[in-house]
């Protein structure tokens, strides 16, 4: 890997993209192995700072390479919210990163993930032409919907200059249950059965190391004691304080229980496979894993690289599909649907392959 | 060329399922755009997916246009036939293939009805949430392509951000399948890019919806105003509270003057503007907002405030609205629906500026609109008998539309590009970015086969011709919006 370029504008950018053969745009890094590839790496970290706030549209633009601690904290300020608990944002992950990385957070269950509340980009395209995709209000059908496509790209398609989301009013106060399960089998009832009540739970996770799973619920306090004492009806458990409550969230949120330069795995999952899938790994010595949104996704910490191999194969035999986003270890894990459209894709928007490709 | 492919048609479909008699395309040959009309070489009715298969295939083979049509409620001419065509129906493609309560989840075939999908859901205590006025009769297949939206967007999003998976055929005869029963993914958001293509990549096959659990408790509120301003003011007043509402509607005095005399919906007397709002989800949160929403109305100088107090009285409201557009049939013998989106804080001076230009252009404009999202729904009113009333009703549409733009909005909110609005695609995009757009439509349709002539400024476009309301929305089956 060469020493990367930092581009200070869009127009040094576009230049930097129209002169290199080989290029890949990086973030802050704290998802290495989604840019670890041979490429000139550009840096997008002089694209900084939030363009557009407008707190009663309900929507921000800002530059791919604000970090999105800053973000949260200036939606923070005035009552708002990215509802999809933005992953790594202590470790100072970007927007642009964590839009190419396409990761959400546990909140993804409550109004969905990135994908649900990015409006409108601009990116440079493989041409080296600075595009505006989408638009910047709540509600646009115009055009086709290259923002959503971008999320989970990898930065394989162009590079992410500015971006446009929706935001929500946070809720008036959350509160956090902890419900003890005897084993995987119980954990996944009370995922399924929690995300099917009428409660309108915000994140519903089994915790990494225990058959624990964390409930958090969202609105004014005192319907939320409410709603606890009926959640108690149902399965034993007890209230955390807040301050628990969010030791426990931002360590899932900033990785804090993974193997430290161990492959991470993100997992797209269906509540029906956490049993199998569980199983399946007590034979992986210290693998750690976390179920988030509700058993929709996974994060799979393994204690040694080539445990990859096997992970691949397992995640194949359930039909289930991987991303590596940190450690050595392939990029994509089990199933990897590979359509002729996807190649036909790239070449419409990177002809001359400036980027890597997306199975590289 | 085009003989001889219709007739190697029969190959693939029984004749009753071929329709080429000119009495038989007829119901065809427009959909909610009624004022383009274009009849195809034929009308094909597949029952299958494999069916589906093979005739894009045949198409791509033949270099042979077609378009795929659900129940023909575009507004924006999405399903309007080509001439050198062919029209693939696909009603009956409209199984609910499986649903699945624990996973909260459908898959369907595109000939489903929107409203079916919740009804199948209902008794699990689910719903399928993107709700177009024309609910009742659009199918997901359309919405996918339409990228459809609703009054419920604001909170939940629309067709595009339900889709958890597809399966479908494009214009190069490749199936593909992506996504499946997760709400995450891995890799770029294929159905996203999919959703909301307007018919041009190909046809969706199978579509995996997301179903969301019915709300428990829900509140709905009717508050009267006696100007638009006022009921603008109401909405600012909510979205500064941080309440987050499941929808926020209004309608101006014209657009309840037709829902009175279409539904018999009752309004506070003397109101010029009316608002809806609705807040849902558990009952012991809804008990708490909703006595927060209460006092916001209160101080809003409402002419009249009616809450619902059961199922019926709801329903009852929503009625209203969701009729307001086929009942402005009752007011005008031809009106075209509008759809452009603007920053919610400029709702007010977009409202005064399309009453400012339908006045100057001597024409009446109702408007009922989604004020949660600065959706705007104008109406204009025309008597298509008059020489000259289309076109000035087509330029006001227009400029209706260059406004949204200007003030940093969008050409279309949820009805979509099509043949309507085409020529506006270089007034919110340039000539890189369609460059761009029709780059991804070549990887998936190098041969222009699938939906020519819509979303992309035409060489030639089809001459406008006044043709009065749709048969469908005479009979008060279909609505517009």
């Amino acid at each position: 890997m060469s020493t990367a370029l930092a581009p200070a504008s869009v127009t040094e950018l576009v230049e930097v993209v129209r002169s290199y053969p080989r290029l890949l745009a990086f973030g802050a890094g704290t998802k290495a192995r989604l840019s670890a590839v041979n490429a000139t790496r550009i840096s997008v970290s002089q694209l900084r700072g939030i363009v557009e706030y407008e707190p009663s549209e309900f929507t921000f633009t800002a530059l791919a390479g604000t970090p999105v601690r800053e973000l949260v904290r200036t939606l923070a300020e005035r009552g708002q919210y990215l509802p999809f608990d933005p992953l790594l944002t202590d470790a100072g992950a970007t927007l642009g990163g964590t839009i190419a990385a396409g990761v959400s957070g546990p909140g993804r269950l409550r109004f969905g993930g990135l994908k649900d509340f990015i409006l409108g980009v601009q990116f440079v395209d493989g041409l080296g032409r600075a595009l505006r995709m989408g638009g910047k209000v709540v509600k646009n059908a115009a055009g086709f919907d290259v923002p959503k496509f971008l999320v989970g790209s990898l930065g394989r398609f162009g590079v992410l200059t500015e971006l446009t989301f929706k935001v929500f009013p946070s809720p008036a106060s959350t509160l956090t249950l902890k419900l003890a399960a005897g084993d995987i089998e119980a954990a996944t009832r009370i995922l399924v059965e929690a995300a099917n009540s009428r409660w309108e739970t915000h994140a519903l996770d089994i915790l990494p190391g225990a058959y624990d799973v964390c409930m958090r619920l969202g609105g004014p306090a005192q319907a939320l004691q409410e709603i606890a004492d009926d959640v108690f009806a149902r399965w034993p458990g007890e209230k955390l304080g807040d301050v628990d409550a969010e030791k426990i969230w931002s360590d899932l949120r900033e990785f804090r229980w993974v193997h430290a330069d161990r492959p991470l795995i993100k997992i797209a999952l269906m509540p029906t496979f956490i049993p199998p899938l569980y199983r399946a790994v007590q034979r992986f010595e210290g693998l750690r894993i976390h179920v988030s949104s509700g058993g929709n996704m996974a994060f799979v910490s393994l204690a040694a690289p080539k445990q990859a191999v096997e992970l691949n194969e397992l995640l194949r035999n359930l039909s289930l599909s991987g991303v590596t986003l940190r450690g050595e270890a392939p990029l994509w894990c089990g199933l990897q649907p590979r359509a002729e459209i996807a190649q036909a894709v790239k070449h419409a928007l990177d002809p001359e392959n400036r980027f890597p490709p997306l199975h590289e | 060329m085009a003989l001889s492919a219709l007739n190697r048609l029969t190959a693939l479909l029984p004749p009753e399922r071929l329709l080429f008699q000119p009495e038989q395309l007829a119901a065809y040959e427009s959909d909610g755009l009624t004022a383009f009309r274009t009849r195809p070489l034929a009308v094909t009715i597949p029952e299958t997916a494999d069916e589906v298969i093979a005739l894009v295939r045949f198409c791509r083979e033949e270099k042979l246009p077609f378009v795929a049509r659900g129940s023909g409620t575009s507004l924006s001419g999405g399903s309007l036939p080509v001439a050198s065509g062919i029209v693939i129906a696909l009603n009956r493609l409209n199984r609910i293939l499986r649903l699945d309560p624990e996973l909260r989840l459908a898959v369907v075939e595109p000939g489903v009805v929107n409203t079916q999908v919740s009804q199948a859901a209902a008794p699990h205590g689910l719903h399928y949430s993107p709700d177009p006025s024309s609910q009742s009769i659009c199918t997901i297949g359309g919405n996918v392509a339409f990228n459809s939206g609703g009054a419920h967007c604001l909170k939940y999003g629309m067709t595009s951000n339900h889709v958890l998976g597809l399966r479908a055929v494009l214009a190069t005869g490749e199936v593909v399948e992506w996504g499946g029963g997760s709400r995450e993914n891995v890799g770029p958001d294929w159905c996203g890019l999919f959703t909301g293509n307007e018919g041009l990549f190909g046809i969706a096959l199978e579509i995996t919806l997301q179903l969301l659990p019915r709300p428990e408790r829900f509140h709905t509120v009717l508050a009267g105003y006696d100007s638009l301003e006022r009921a603008g003011d109401a909405v600012s007043a909510i979205i500064a509270s941080g309440l987050l509402p499941g929808a926020i509607e209004i309608m101006d005095a014209l657009a309840l003057e037709a829902a009175r005399a279409s539904v018999n919906a009752e309004y506070p007397p003397g109101c010029e503007a009316v608002l809806i709002v609705e807040l849902e989800g558990p009952r012991e949160v809804v008990a708490l907002d909703s006595a927060r929403l209460d006092a916001i109305l209160a101080n809003s100088k409402a002419v009249g405030i009616r809450q619902a107090r059961d199922a019926g009285e709801r329903l009852a409201i929503w009625k209203g609205r969701k009729n307001a557009f086929s009942a402005v049939g009752r007011l005008s013998p031809d009106f075209i629906v509008q759809d452009g989106v603007v920053p919610r804080r400029r709702l007010g001076e977009a409202l005064r500026r399309v009453g400012e230009m339908s006045r100057q252009a001597g024409l009446r404009c109702a408007n009922v609109f989604h004020a949660g999202d600065g959706n705007l729904h104008p109406l204009i009113l025309f008597d298509g008998r008059e020489p000259g009333a289309l076109e000035r009703a087509e330029v006001l549409a227009g400029e209706i539309l260059r406004m949204c733009v200007a003030m940093g909005g969008s050409i279309t909110g949820e009805h979509g590009i099509g043949v309507e609005k085409r020529d506006f695609l270089p007034v919110m995009f340039g000539a890189d970015e369609i460059d761009c757009f029709k780059r991804l439509r070549e990887a998936f349709d190098p041969f222009g086969i699938a939906n020519p002539g819509k979303m992309f400024p035409a060489e030639q476009a089809p001459a406008l011709q006044h043709r009065g309301l749709h048969p469908l929305e005479k009979a008060g089956v279909l609505s517009r919006e």
